[in-house]
């Protein structure tokens, strides 16, 4: 069943990709607009670099995390999801699956062409695809609490990033400082176990907290 | 197939309905009466699990889930009319061949409608993929919310066929309507006063 989600989601992003263009390209702006911004300068670059490609990615996600159930919300799939005999935890683990495939993947693969722009080295460059693969799946399975919290809501504009950016900050403490670690040529490995360990923790719990969120706003 | 005892429900300090009691056995429609803010669609909320928030017994006497028809169609946009009905069948675990999911089409007047995406469809095509399912699944217990709404004359003639056949396999059929439907089977009605008392 996980799988016939996975491609109805995926069939639909395509069908109407804009939706999902709008966050990437954003990263991509962000990330690029730094050199042209602060300096040029090799140096001040390679300092910034970490954290400016963890945040843009961190807001992007932010950005595609309200389009997560809210046009399942709005035509009645998710109440039909609800109360069908599927598991409501398998449809919303395939849900959050999918929006990672779309939002967070090809950020991560992005991300090579941006940080040669932040002139970080090969290994600052191996640290951050590292970083940003364990790191937004994360991000993605902790944003979709906030998307299920918030999907009755008419207006939930500012709520999201309010309820979930607090859960995000040791995920952006972590790949930055993984970055940094990487591109000064230290050891990682305690990073990546620690990313990990924040990954597998939220794939076991952010799902069954998202299912408990989405019957909130469905029971109005 | 349903017995409701002593369902007790207030919403925003208003007492809905106290100790409603009713059955639902095969072979038995019943609409669901009142006028409008009575607590019809929380009911049927009520009966699918969607709604929580009261008190009393709900027992189901069937293995199945029952199908439920809300105002909303379930029915995503950039999908097409048959990719659309064989996930709503999924979601009940079953599976059905093109043939049969183009068939089921047609007869909700949508043949030709395949392939088309929904957001090019009208409002009351949206409402009719849904009613496609109704021919495909095997649930014994339909819960049907307006489920005449923008849909015309000629299609809620040929559903009000599909609901006696239902009926006369031993299904059964809650629903609320504001027009009348015309079936050879009596229908049992089941009246929300709708009170206006302050329930605090």
């Amino acid at each position: 069943m996980i799988f016939t989600v996975v491609k109805r989601e995926l069939l639909a992003i395509f069908r109407n990709p804009a939706e999902v263009f709008n966050p990437l390209v954003f990263f991509v702006l962000v990330v690029s607009l730094f050199p042209l911004g602060i300096s040029p300068s090799e140096t001040v670059l390679q300092t910034i670099a970490p954290g400016v490609i963890w945040v843009a990615a961190l807001l992007s996600t932010l950005l595609s995390m309200e389009l997560l159930f809210r046009s399942d919300f709005d035509d009645g799939s998710l109440e039909q999801m609800a109360i069908s005999p599927q598991p409501l935890l398998l449809l919303v683990t395939g849900k959050i699956f999918s929006h990672w495939l779309v939002s967070g993947l090809p950020l991560v693969m992005l991300s090579p062409v941006l940080s040669i722009m932040l002139a970080l080295g090969v290994e600052g460059i191996q640290g951050m695809l590292i970083s940003l693969a364990l790191g937004t799946p994360t991000l993605s399975l902790l944003g979709s609490i906030g998307a299920g919290l918030t999907v009755g809501l008419k207006k939930a504009g500012m709520l999201i990033p309010i309820l979930i950016l607090p859960l995000y900050i040791p995920v952006l403490l972590l790949g930055t400082s993984l970055i940094q670690t990487a591109a000064a040529g230290g050891d990682y490995n305690a990073h990546i176990l620690w990313l990990a360990a924040l990954l597998a923790l939220s794939a076991g719990l952010a799902p069954i907290a998202t299912t408990a969120s989405i019957r909130i706003s469905l029971s109005h | 197939m349903l017995n409701v005892r002593q369902l007790y429900c207030e919403r925003d300090n208003r007492q809905l309905f106290d100790a409603l009691c009713f059955s639902l056995g095969a072979g038995e429609i019943t609409q669901i009466k009142g006028p409008n803010g009575a607590g019809k669609t929380t009911l049927l909320r009520i009966l699918t699990g969607l709604y929580t928030d009261f008190e009393g017994s709900i027992d189901w006497q069937v293995d199945h889930h029952p199908l439920y028809l809300g105002h909303k169609p379930g029915v995503k946009d950039q999908l097409s009319a048959a990719e659309n009905l064989a996930w709503l069948c999924a979601l009940q675990q079953q599976h059905f061949s093109p043939w049969q999911l183009s068939n089921a089409l047609s007869e909700v007047g949508l043949g030709g409608y395949e392939d088309v995406v929904c957001g090019h469809l009208s409002e009351g095509q949206r409402k009719r993929v849904n009613l496609a399912r109704f021919y495909l699944l095997k649930n014994a217990v339909w819960l049907l919310d307006e489920p005449f709404n923008s849909i015309d004359v000629d299609g809620v003639a040929k559903f009000e066929v599909l609901m006696a056949q239902h009926l006369k396999s031993g299904g059964a059929i809650l629903y609320t309507s504001h027009q009348t439907i015309s079936i050879d089977v009596s229908i049992n009605s089941l009246n929300l006063t709708g009170s206006l008392n302050d329930a605090r």
